[in-house]
């Protein structure tokens, strides 16, 4: 620990003390959830932001990009958030249900509470169950998240968020949208929880829209998949802006169980995108896709850890990555298998496409395998566009820029196509588009 | 409609010389044969006049319908009437067939100053073409080139170049890979496009490609120069006395 003890604090680092000072009473919470929230400055104040020396952060230092802090942003009105809402759709056309959280906080006025709640979904505000006497417990990490940098930080300062419940059995006949939106200027810190019970079926697509300055963006999903459930979730991690983008996924799954994600990052300075997949049941299985594209000085992480503690379960990891400018792309991904969790099947793929002589991929996968009846296999590649594949376009009279876009959506779609969720997808190929052409 | 002048080049990342003089001139209408031993330089000709930029020119020059090609793109020499059926078509995981088609057809119709062509059009001349080449409909559902059997991908070479309709058709060694029923319906195809304003030059080993393209001249090309050329009587000589005259003589 004293590798990662800071010798003193960084001007971001003040701020957060401060920002905390500030904001504390108006943070919700029941007693326990307060000594959690100064546990977590204190945790802050002992070994400062995520920084290169600690080993899951050592290709993301935040504590070298985060020049300052910004505080809280301040509590969103109705009108506001519905502007930005309406000049930023991110699905357009596509049918689907609505939960609006602005500014950290839930709004029911904008969510179609009513019509999920027909279909056997019910939404409350985290707030008030933060404030409840199992508030603390909303706030807890799995064993492979414990003491994680960006959890503290969102421990310490979650403004709210929402907890979604599909009852038993229900299976939605449309995709749920969580947007959260910034309506000024200030980081949104917000923390979800959605538990998909027995046997049930929910589709999630998870946006931001708005521009929260300088302002961090810190999302935590905590997403519980019961035995026989099924979620998926799309994750749009979108636009340009200096904000942090920091989000953290823990999935805990049951008995004959499936999850699947999309991390779909493009454009952002500064993202991070971590997942800590969780098997308590078996016959259970996770799908994780990442497609990600970075230009100019951006960095973008995708990691995760897929915990297998029990026999018979199935995680395939399939990544993508594409990188120009000066930009860095991380990808860090781990798979324990526990000595008794035999017969897991565990497949890990990352791949990353050099757009640019000076952009770089860190490619880290890990396999911890305690278990002797196991198939695990994992792969990295880098490589550039394929000159020879480049020209035979250009011989059809395909010019150069749309011959590499092309061949830039042909290397993403393979993750795309693989999540298998086309309604959904089925606009990514124009942003893909819309970051070659405006990077 | 083609005219290659005392064309040198070289492989551009070792300079070694490739082409050492060549001079060729196709009129509209007529199909040229180029013959030649390995290594005399037809694919790199190919190459040259497709644009691929792993070879340098060092001399001479090349005119397209009275316009100097070599500084043209790729691409441009496509939407100008250029095409190069490859001898070894490339697969392009992830890119439709379909997808491919229709954008570069359409790529070429933009350069040309034409409108893109409506859906329903597209798939009328596509499934035309298919038809004639005995390409299924399977085939172009899939991804450009990938897990297409050698004839297949010859097949949707000639697919490509009925499709774009250029008025300068290369091939090269067309018929490699080819079993004797694949090279008539490859062949057949060409033959369809055979026409008073197009060119063709035909670039092959074997003799026996040109018992179905009859050419109008053939050409010896040896150690990167043209050293004889004829008419298709030419390639009965060389079948039947191999090259080792015409290399001995360049």
């Amino acid at each position: 620990m004293n590798a990662s003890m800071p010798v003193r604090h960084t001007q971001a680092e003040s701020d957060l003390f401060e920002r905390f000072e500030t904001s504390k009473s108006a943070l919700s919470g029941s007693v326990a959830v307060t000594a959690l929230r100064e546990a977590a400055v204190d945790q802050i104040r002992d070994r400062g932001l995520p920084h290169r020396r600690v080993e899951e952060y050592k290709y993301s230092d935040l504590r070298a990009f985060l020049k300052s802090a910004a505080p809280l942003s301040e509590s969103a009105d109705v009108a506001a958030a519905k502007a930005v809402l309406d000049a930023q759709d991110s699905y357009g056309e596509l049918e689907r249900y609505r939960i609006v959280v602005a500014n950290g906080v839930y709004l029911p006025e904008l969510s179609d509470t009513d019509a999920l709640a027909g279909e056997g979904v019910t939404i409350t505000g985290l707030n008030e169950a933060l404030a409840g006497e199992h508030g603390a417990q909303l706030l807890s990490s799995p064993k492979s998240a414990l003491n994680d940098g960006l959890i503290t930080l969102n421990t310490a300062f979650v403004q709210g968020g929402v907890i979604v419940d599909a009852a038993e059995g229900v299976s939605l006949s449309k995709p749920v949208e969580l947007v959260q939106v910034a309506t000024s200027r200030g980081a949104q810190v917000t923390r979800n929880k959605v538990t998909v019970g027995k046997g049930a079926k929910l589709r999630l697509l998870e946006t931001f829209a708005g521009d929260s300055g300088q302002g961090e963006i810190n999302s935590v999903f905590d997403y519980t998949v019961a035995d026989n459930a099924f979620l998926a979730t799309t994750r749009l991690i979108i636009g340009g802006g200096d904000a942090a983008r920091l989000f953290t996924t823990i999935a805990t799954l049951g008995a004959e169980a499936e999850f699947k994600s999309l991390g779909f990052i493009a454009g952002p300075r500064f993202t991070r995108n971590q997942q800590f997949i969780n098997f308590t049941g078996e016959n259970s299985e996770a799908k994780i896709y990442g497609v990600t594209m970075a230009g100019g000085d951006d960095l973008a992480d995708q990691t995760l850890i897929v915990d297998h503690a029990v026999p018979h379960c199935n995680s395939r990891e399939f990544f993508k990555t594409v990188l120009d400018g000066r930009s860095k792309g991380v990808y860090q991904g781990r798979i324990n298998v526990a000595q008794h969790a035999q017969k897991t099947d565990g497949e890990m793929m990352t791949q990353a496409l050099l757009l640019s002589e000076e952009a770089e991929m860190a490619n880290k996968p890990e396999l911890e395998i305690f278990a002797d009846d196991v198939i695990c296999a994992h792969g990295a590649t880098s490589g550039q566009i394929d000159e020879d594949l480049l020209f035979y376009l250009r011989a059809r009279g395909i010019p150069e820029a749309e011959a590499k876009t092309l061949l830039v959506l042909a290397f993403l779609s393979e993750a795309i196509e693989e999540y298998d969720e086309d309604d959904v997808t089925e606009g990514l190929e124009s942003r893909v588009r819309d970051w070659l052409a405006g990077h | 409609m083609l005219e290659i002048k005392n064309l040198h080049a070289r492989i551009a990342e070792d300079e070694t010389e490739i082409l050492r003089g060549v001079d060729l001139t196709v009129k509209p209408g007529e199909v040229h044969a180029i013959m030649g031993p390995n290594g005399s330089g037809k694919s790199t000709l190919s190459y040259v006049l497709a644009g691929k930029d792993d070879y340098e020119i060092t001399e001479g020059e090349v005119l397209f319908n009275g316009e100097n090609m070599l500084e043209m793109e790729p691409d441009e020499r496509a939407a100008a009437g250029m095409f190069l059926a490859f001898q070894y078509p490339i697969e392009i995981p992830g890119v439709a067939t379909m997808e491919f088609l229709k954008t570069a057809m359409n790529a070429q119709r933009k350069a040309r100053g034409e409108d893109a062509l409506s859906i329903p059009d597209f798939m009328k001349r596509v499934k035309a073409a298919a038809n004639h080449l005995n390409v299924s409909m399977d085939m172009l559902k899939r991804p450009l080139n990938v897990g297409f059997s050698g004839g297949e991908k010859k097949r949707a070479e000639i697919l490509q170049m009925s499709l774009l309709e250029p008025s300068l058709c290369v091939l090269d060694e067309t018929d490699s890979g080819l079993d004797i029923d694949a090279l008539r319906v490859v062949s057949e195809g060409v033959n369809k496009l055979r026409s008073p304003d197009r060119a063709m030059v035909v670039i092959t080993h074997y003799q026996r490609l040109l018992d179905h393209i009859v050419p109008d001249v053939v050409h010896v090309l040896s150690k990167g120069k043209i050293v004889k050329s004829g008419d298709k009587d030419l390639a009965l000589e060389l079948e039947k006395n191999g090259y080792a005259d015409f290399v001995d003589a360049a």
